[in-house]
Formats: C-alpha cells, structure tokens, sequence
C-alpha cells in the first residue's frame, strides 16, 4: 500500500499504491500502512529526508467517502482526526525534512499530506488537479488544510479556495504559493531528491513553525483582513441562505484559527470538522455524490446488452431543442445528421452550434482546429434518405402528435432495423407516440433539458414495449455525449415535468390564498431552489403551462383534477396577456436593462391576505410538496430507485443539493415526521399532500429510503 | 427611593468627524476633559463629592481605550477619590451612562456622580474595536448581521418612507438646527473647546448645512447600495424579512447622522448634596429603560424602549411634553413618529444628528441635555430621550423639571 525505500544518500521514499482503490485515497488501511512507514523513516537514523509519491497516475485524491458514510460517531470521529492531525505535524516537526512530489491529482486529504511536507514540487503536466474539494460535499478540509492552505497563501486568497473547493492546476497552484516549484514530470522525482539533499536539511520547519511568522497578506483582526469576514459572512449568506453548514464551518475554521498558534489552530479545525461531518446536509450531499456516480455510470442498464458505438445521430427538428441535442452530440465526436423541412430551418440550427463553439474558442477551451472538426460532424438536410446509416435518430420536433408520427414513419424508412428511435418530447406519453412506429419495442424517450449544453441530465423513458435492448442503447448514447441519465417509466409528464411542476403550482396556490408574492418567491429560494416558483412560472411561460393544462384537461375529461393555481394561469394568461418572461411580462416585469421585478399589479389580482404565514411554512409547502409527488412515483413505479429520483431532482430542476434530492428530503426529515406533516398539510390545503401508501407503510415499519 | 436630579449638562461643539475637521486635532480625552472641567468650574463644584464618572464610548480602543472615564477625572484633575467607569451601549451610550449614574443615586450607592459620553470618530473610526457580531462566522450568520445602513433602508423599505420622505425630513432637521443656533438655544450648554494655550478651536456644531434643499440632497447617491448588493447584506436583510422584495436604499450622507468629534458630560446628584453644594436642580431623572428588539432590522428599538420606560414611569404618551430622539437615520425617526403617532412638532424641535453629529459615546448626553433646555425655554415639564441602538436595543429615559 506504501512502499518504502531508502537509498544510499539517506532519503527515504514513500510511494502510494493503494492497489485495492481504484484510486489513491486516504482510509483506515492506506492511514495506517502510511503511518507505519512514518515511523520507520522518523525512527531511523540513516534517514536523512523523506520523499512521498505515487507510483499511480494520480498522486492522491482525497478520503475514502466510503468511510465517512455517516456512521461513524462524534467520539470516532474526533479520535479519527487528531490521530491524523498529530501524524501531520509530526512530519512538519520531527526535524527531517519532507518533500511532496506531486505527479497527478492531489486533492482534499491528498493536498493536505503535501501540505504538512516542507516542500511541494508539482509535475508540468496541465490537468493535473490541486486543491481541497471537501465543501462539494459537504465537508471541510480536517487534516490542516484550513490552516496551513491560509498560513501560506494568506486569508483573502485561501477563502474562496477552500469555500468553492476550487481545482487549480500546477501553474495556478504555484502562482498563489500553494506549492514550491513546478518540473517536467520526468524530472520530479530528482527535484524532489534534490531538495531534500541540497536544502531540506536547512529548511526542516515550516513557516507556521518559525518565531518570526506572520500571516501572509495579514492578520485576521488587520484592517485589510477583518472586513474580509464582515463581508465574507454576508456574502456567503446572501449565495447559501444558510444552507450550507460546511462553508459557515469553514469561515469559522480560517477566522478561530489563523488567530491561533498552528496546534490549537488543529484543534480548532478538528471540532469544526467533527460538527460538519455529522450535519444532515454533509451526509445528504455525500450521498448525492454516490448517486451522481452510479447515475453516471448508467446504473439500472440492463447488463446482458452489449456496450452499443454511436458514429452517426439523426436529429430531427433544428429548433432550441434540437439544434442543442446536435451540438453535444458533434461535441461528443459522433456525426449528427440535422434535418428540418428547409435549407434555412436546418443551418440555422448550425448556426447555434456555431455561437456556442466561437465561445469555447475565445475562451481557449477549444482549439480552431478541433473547433472547425465539430462543425465539420454537423451536416444540415431536409432529406430523410441521409438517416441512412445512423445509429440512433432523435426527434425533437414540435409537441403534435401527427407531426411526430410522420418524423417517426419517415425516419424509421430509412434506418436499420436495429436502430433505435427516439423522442425528445417533455409532456406527451411514450406509449402513445410508439404507436406510430413500426418497431415500437425500439422505441424510446430520450428528454433533454434546455439548454441543452448546460443541463446535464437526460431522462429515458421507458415506453410499455420499449425492449431491454433499446434501453441499454439509450443508456450507452446519454454516456456517450457526457451526460447523466436517470431511467422512468412511461407516464404523464414522466418523472421530473410530474413533480416539478409540484412545485411551481404551490407557489400558484400560495399566491391564489393571498400570501405576498415576495414571501412565496423568497422562500422558495431560501429553501434552495434556484428561482422562485413564480419567476420559474415566467421561465417555463405561463402561456405553455396554460396550453399544456387544457390539453391534459381534454385528455382525461372528468378524471382531470384541477389544482389551485389553474385559475391564476387562466387569468395570467387569457385576462391579463401577462403569459411569460419571453413576452417580457408575466408574474415579472422584465425592463429593459435592468433585473426583474414582481408585477405590481400583483397586489390588485391576488389581493394579499392581511394574516401572512411564516416563512418556515411556506418553505415546507413548496418543498414537501415535491417529495409526496415524488415518493408517489416511486409507488407508481414511474421512477424505481430513489437514487434516480434524487439526482433526477437536483439536475434535473434543481431541488435544493442540501436536501440531497426530492427522497433524501423525506430521510432528512424522517419518513413519519413527513408523513405526520403531509397529512397535516394535507387537512389544510388538500389530498395534494396526501401521503402515499408506501409512505405510511414505510413510517409503521420505521424504514428508510436510505440506510443510515 | 433616592430621587436622582440634574444639576448640569454641558457639551462639546461637535466637530467634522474626519480629517481637517476642527477637533482631528484634538484628543478624545481632552474632549473629555473639557466636559469634566466645565462642568466642575460652572458650579463651583468640590469634586471630592463626585463619587462615580459614568462615560459612554463605543470604540474604547486606542487613546479612547483603557477605561477613559477615569484616565479623563485624572487628567481634569479632578479629587484623587473620584471614580471612572466606561461602558458600551453603542449609539445610547452617553444616556446610558447618565442613566448608570443616576441609577447609582437612585439606590443611595452614591451622592453624586457624572454621566457623559465622549467619542473622536476622526481619530478612532467606526468598527475598530472590532468585535464578534460582524466578524465572526457563526455569529454573523447567526444573528443576521447587516450594518445600521442597510437596516436603515430596510426600515425605509418595510414602513414605506421614500426617498422624499426621508430627504424632506433631514432638510426639515437642519432648518431647525439653525434656526436653533441664531436664537440661541445651545449657548448656555455648548463649552467651546479651547487648545493648550487657551485658544480657541471650536465653538459651534461644524457639521451643520443650512443650506440644504431637496435639491442638493436629491444629487447625492445612496450609501450602502453598493455594501447591500455587491456585498450581500441586502440578501441577508431580505433573509430575514422574506416579506421584502428588495431593499429601497433611501439614506445618503445628508439624511443620516453626520460622523463627528464630541464629549457631553452630566452631574447628577441628590437633594441632599445639592442643598449642600447650593446647587439648583434643573430636573429629575423620572425612569429609565433599555431594550432588545430584532437586532437585523436593529433601528426600531426607540419605540420598544419609549413604551417600556413609560410603563415604567407610570406615564402615558400624552404625558410627555416633549420627545428628543438620536437622528442616526431619518427613517429612524419616520418610524418612530409613525409607530406612537407623534406630531413632528413635539420631537426634535431643535434639529438633530443629521444636522449637528452623531458623535457615538457622547450623543446619548447631548439630547437629554438638549431636551432639558428646550424644557426650559418653553417651560415644559416632561420630556423623553430616546436612541436607537446597535444589535436592536433602545435606550430611553425620562425627565421631569422641578
């Protein structure tokens, strides 16, 4: 696991191996072989200095996630990080020189080993990442890196490193001083060896360690550094709204402990460390990042199905929709056939490939050349013989059923037998639009969310006849152009428009019952929501929501439930012509140049109740509301793994992360205190809250979505 | 219980609180000293009867650190037994204090003692003392903070005063400061502030611009804009008052207080003493209250502490003559006016912060001082002193002329 070697001049070499990880990572076993070969190098006197490296691609990446799964207690936890605390600063302390020789990713834990060495050197190689990420998780840096990262670099520049959990390369990570000396990665190693020999023993102590230290671009009472935190601390509310205790914990860190001598400063660090790893929003944001990995990895593809290539993609309609589904696919190395019903529609579907390529461009993320092959991969066409060859066609024309069935009639003319047909559509149902095709077990939805080279989720929908086969492809083409899929089940609205709009319509509600506009749209993104259900009303466009409305009405006739909000929509909509951001009026009002602002004609339409509610209530309406309809698709077997609902929720519309997803939300609460709630919500604004049965089966047997 | 009278209140000039202002040049304890000298020398007074000397100072850092009330009795040279103590109420201190100092006479733990407050902003500026509220990252989180000015805006914002209210209102102040300087008014309580040689570096408010119109005010941009947007405290505001769409930032230079250098300083004392002394007592202390209200929002806290030391004093509104209450934002006053329903010819008759200064540690002294000779002047018998304060309290007291 650790390799240990001492050569003739007395430089003893630690190389990480951690060979049953798919990568280098700090755990229990890696720790434990590390601080054995510790021991040996600090206790033997041949031992002149001490190199750590890598013998894998990566030099480490961090902790083991799996080991901090949540169950671990606050005394484990505090014993876990002192131990690690007191091995680093027996590295810093024990008069040996020690040098990092970093040859690929070092990260979080792995960042934090080269930050106890006295000398960093980086290999030059420009995808090599730097830095400590633990905050995406929900975590912070509990081995010193919010200490000695700002010890080094200086409060101001440190923050919004470890905040953001930024991944710096090596040169930006030598511009800042994170580490000494970037070299050709053949020559790492001898500058490490170098070092050691030549000035290590010199240099045997760090800067936090010398009686003349002083803190890099001053001390945190300074005036150049105190109001770094009164702004700070504002700023960091007015982005989380105190959701996010990890970033809170880790302005505490910096602020408590650069005011400290480095071993209490540890201390410090360590207590904040244990106080984050046991919040509800550490471990719904750890599990997140498991979901997002199985998701990505195409968890739920059938696995008898052989990996499918995809080499030409027909995408048919060259609209927003489908001129993005062209752009990742081009982006992706795969030809993309773009066909429309004229030369003009098709290139101008081309053309917005173009603007998104110019941009990667100037902002040096793509060469000309490789710029000019993309464009090359996108060929335009009105004509439904060059499908010939592809491997999978799209289509993403508008939401009609008999113009969809035409595209699918024509398209499947031309396409191989085996090749899958897809559709993009976001409201009608699968089943019904396969019925137009010859080959309905090839028959999928692939919906895509806009805009499509931002969003990174693809929900696959599984029609009635949609063949084990067809689902795997479908699979395999999502990963292929780089993007997450989650697998439902065939219904109206699928899975994410289902309970996504859950969402906007108890904001509706809200508004309809008289509660202050600005209360409803704050406490949506207090909650965590990217937008207020009502700006999201004016993104969707209120005139679409209307006309999807009345075609869901005359679809199901008497078995249509109305909702609260319908008559807000009608009258937005039909009354007032205030029908959506585009129109530049909606909920909103949209002036030229500046942000928008709610209507104020709001107050005359929806007169506002003299009794408004607390925000904490409104808060639980407009996100409860969303994990009932959602644990209602999982007893509908719309969606089959909380997994996939969870990260369907997040990259889908953007549930708030902390909640860890629209299921997690109902863990995080605890399944009978949300039934509890459901039904008490249910009494007073309707059965819309109304748990499931699987709900309150699960709270009587005390289950859980999720173990512990 | 001992009832506490006033027998004095006297006041610096307040001077521009920055450089080139008239008393940058002049110390803060030298402004003390020059409340405490005259306020020994207009009466005669035996100092060796002072028993305590309350001082308020809100940075007490620096040359104002180190307990200046005491290091200020020394260096006036005052009795060797005289006591000094400082404290903190932010923005209120200078009542607090007096309210401290009378508190003691009222329990009969002292005869006599002095309330004051002193503050060179010029030399130790706001938020050096630094200090948890803002700074720490639990605590601002916590709590909420935003700073006065945001809270000011948001004050504007929910009670609904715009940007004309508040302007009319601080044109309204400095008329009234003038009109109150050339009649007069502050001339028997204003001690000019002399240099080592006896000459003179100020002798009136340097603060004050007679001539500002809703013009000139309308040129000026909002303060804490930038602050509120680039800097998230408007987010944080609204956080707390989801209600709020967005703050209206009302306030500029010419509606808030202005920034300045200023010591007041009070003697106070029972009967017996000042029967002793020959000493006339102007007033009585009637009661006095402090109070914590929601501490984002942090500027309503007035009308909390009003109600609150009413109660206490047995008293109704329609019982005070006259209210004098710390402009630290016009809005603040706006609120106050709306909140009790008072005629803005019964409160600040005289101008305020916004015209003359808001000198923190000291101010709290110089309106009950100011609300005193107004009293006087118009032979009223009641009146109210009231500020906001930091972190949401109000501080308030009453006084009644005997």
């Amino acid at each position: 696991m650790i390799d240990y070697q001492v050569d003739g001049d007395g430089i003893a070499t630690l190389t990480w191996n951690v060979a049953d990880r798919p990568m280098n990572v700090l755990n229990t076993a890696s720790l434990a072989a590390f601080d054995e070969a510790l021991t040996k190098a600090m206790d033997d006197a041949a031992v002149k200095g001490v190199l750590i490296a890598s013998s894998r691609p990566e030099f480490i990446v961090g902790a083991d996630l799996d080991s901090m799964g949540g169950k671990a207690t606050v005394e484990q936890l505090y014993e876990m990080g002192a131990a690690l605390q007191a091995r680093f600063r027996d590295m810093e302390t024990g008069g040996k020189p020690f040098a990092a020789a970093i040859n690929g990713h070092a990260l979080g834990g792995g960042f934090e080993v080269c930050l106890a060495c006295h000398y960093r050197v980086a290999a030059d190689n420009p995808k090599i990442k730097i830095g400590l990420p633990e905050s995406k998780v929900g975590l912070l840096p509990g081995a010193g890196g919010t200490q000695r990262l700002p010890r080094l670099v200086g409060v101001q520049a440190a923050l919004p490193l470890i905040l953001e959990g930024k991944e710096l390369n090596p040169a930006a990570a030598l511009k800042l001083g994170m580490i000494h000396k970037v070299v050709p990665a053949d020559e790492l190693l001898a500058e490490a060896r170098r070092w050691l020999l030549e000035e290590g023993p010199k240099n045997a102590v760090q800067p936090w360690d010398r009686k003349d230290f002083r803190m890099p671009g001053g001390a945190v009472s300074s005036p150049k550094v105190g109001p770094v935190f009164v702004a700070g601390n504002a700023m960091l509310r007015a982005k989380t709204y105190g959701n996010y205790p990890a970033q809170r914990n880790i302005m505490s860190c910096v602020y408590e402990g650069c005011q400290l001598d480095i071993d209490t400063a540890l201390k410090v660090e360590t207590r904040y460390f244990v106080n984050t790893a046991m919040t509800k929003e550490a471990r719904n944001l750890i599990r997140f990042f498991f979901s997002m990995n199985e998701a990505k990895k195409g968890a739920g593809r059938p696995e008898d199905v052989p990996k499918a290539e995809f080499k030409k993609v027909g995408v048919l309609g060259a609209g927003m929709m489908g001129a993005g589904i062209a752009y990742v696919t081009a982006l992706s190395g795969i030809e993309a056939v773009l066909l429309d019903t004229s030369d003009e529609a098709a290139a101008k579907g081309k053309v917005y490939s173009e603007g998104l390529v110019k941009k990667r461009v100037q902002r040096k993320r793509m060469s000309e050349a490789d710029a000019a092959a993309m464009l090359g991969r996108i060929h335009c066409t009105t004509d439904f013989s060059d499908l010939q060859g592809c491997d999978l066609v799209i289509e993403a024309v508008f939401e009609d059923r008999a113009i969809k069935a035409d595209v699918t009639k024509k398209a499947e003319a031309v396409i191989a037998e085996d090749k899958v047909f897809a559709s993009n559509t976001s409201t009608l149902p699968i089943t019904g639009l396969a019925e137009a095709s010859v080959r309905p077990a090839n028959f999928i939805g692939l919906h895509f969310f806009s805009p499509v080279d931002r969003m990174p989720l693809v929900e696959i929908i599984r029609g009635k006849q949609t063949s084990d086969e067809t689902l795997a492809k479908a699979i395999d083409f999502v990963k292929a152009i780089r993007k997450t899929p989650i697998v439902v089940n065939d219904s109206r609205g699928f899975f994410t428009s289902r309970v996504f709009a859950t969402y906007v319509r108890e904001g509706l509600a809200l508004l309809g019952e008289g509660v202050s506009p600005a209360l409803i749209e704050n406490a949506g993104r207090m909650a965590g929501m990217p937008v207020g259900p009502l700006a999201l009303a004016d993104e969707v466009s209120i005139e679409l929501m209307h006309r999807v409305g009345k075609q869901t009405r005359a679809d199901l006739g008497d078995k249509y439930v109305p909702t609260p909000g319908d008559p807000i929509i009608e009258t937005m909509a039909e009354k007032l012509g205030r029908i959506g951001k585009k129109a530049g009026k909606g909920f909103y009002d949209y002036p030229e140049g500046g942000s928008k602002r709610l209507w104020p004609g709001l107050a005359e339409q929806f007169p506002e109740a003299a009794e408004q509610p607390d925000v904490d209530e409104v808060i639980r309406r407009l996100m409860y509301v969303q994990s009932v309809e959602t644990a209602r698709c999982l007893e509908e077997k719309v969606v089959l793994a909380p997994r996939d609902a969870d990260v369907g929720s997040v990259m889908g519309w953007g549930f708030a992360p902390y909640r860890g997803g629209a299921i997690s939300q109902i863990d995080m609460v605890g399944v009978d205190a949300f039934v509890a709630e459901c039904d008490r919500l249910a009494q007073a604004c309707g059965p819309r809250f109304t748990p499931p049965k699987l709900l309150r089966d699960m709270a009587a047997n005390g289950e859980t979505f999720y173990a512990a | 219980m001992t009832e506490a009278y006033i027998y004095d209140a006297v006041r610096t000039p307040r001077g521009k609180g920055r450089k080139g202002g008239a008393l940058n040049s002049v110390t803060p304890i030298d402004l003390a000293v020059t409340a405490l000298k005259a306020v020994r020398d207009r009466n005669n007074l035996d100092t060796s009867h002072v028993d305590d000397i309350v001082l308020g100072c809100v940075e007490p850092i620096g040359e104002q650190g180190a307990d200046i009330a005491r290091v200020a009795a020394l260096h006036a040279d005052y009795a060797e037994p005289v006591a000094g103590v400082q404290i903190n109420r932010f923005c209120a201190s200078g009542l607090e204090a007096t309210n401290m100092a009378a508190a003691q006479v009222m329990s009969g733990q002292s005869d006599m003692a002095i309330g004051g407050g002193v503050e060179s902003m010029s030399r130790v500026p706001m938020g050096a003392s630094g200090g948890a509220w803002a700074s720490d990252p639990q605590v601002a989180a916590h709590t909420y903070f935003v700073p006065q000015g945001i809270s000011a805006d948001l004050v504007a914002t929910k009670y609904g005063f715009s940007r004309d209210d508040v302007d009319s209102y601080a044109v309204e102040s400095q008329k009234r400061a003038k009109q109150a300087w050339d009649d007069g008014r502050f001339a028997d309580s204003v001690v000019p502030v002399a240099d080592i040689n006896g000459v003179n570096v100020l002798d009136h408010d340097e603060h004050m611009r007679p001539e500002t119109t809703m013009q000139t005010l309308a040129a000026l941009d909002p303060s804490f804009t930038v602050p509120g947007e680039a800097y998230g405290f408007d987010s944080v505001a609204i956080q707390k008052y989801p209600e709020v769409e967005r703050i209206n930032h009302v306030h500029h230079a010419g509606n808030s207080s202005g920034i300045v250098d200023g010591a007041a300083a009070i003697l106070l004392g029972n009967k017996e003493i000042g029967e002793k002394l020959g000493l006339k007592p102007r007033a009585k202390i009637r009661a006095f209250a402090s109070v914590g209200s929601e501490p984002t929002i942090m500027l309503t806290g007035p009308s909390a502490s009003a109600e609150k030391v009413l109660k206490r004093a047995g008293m109704s509104k329609q019982d005070i003559d006259l209210w004098e209450l710390n402009e630290a934002f016009a809005a603040v006053v706006l609120r106050f006016m709306q909140a009790l329903d008072i005629d803005h010819n019964e409160i600040n008759v005289n101008g305020g912060a916004i015209a003359m200064g808001h000198p923190l540690g000291a101010t709290g002294a110089m309106i009950l001082g100011t609300l005193l000779d107004e009293m006087e002047r118009c032979d009223l018998n009641t009146g109210l002193a009231t500020l906001c304060v930091g972190a949401g309290m109000g501080t308030a007291t009453v006084i009644e002329r005997v």
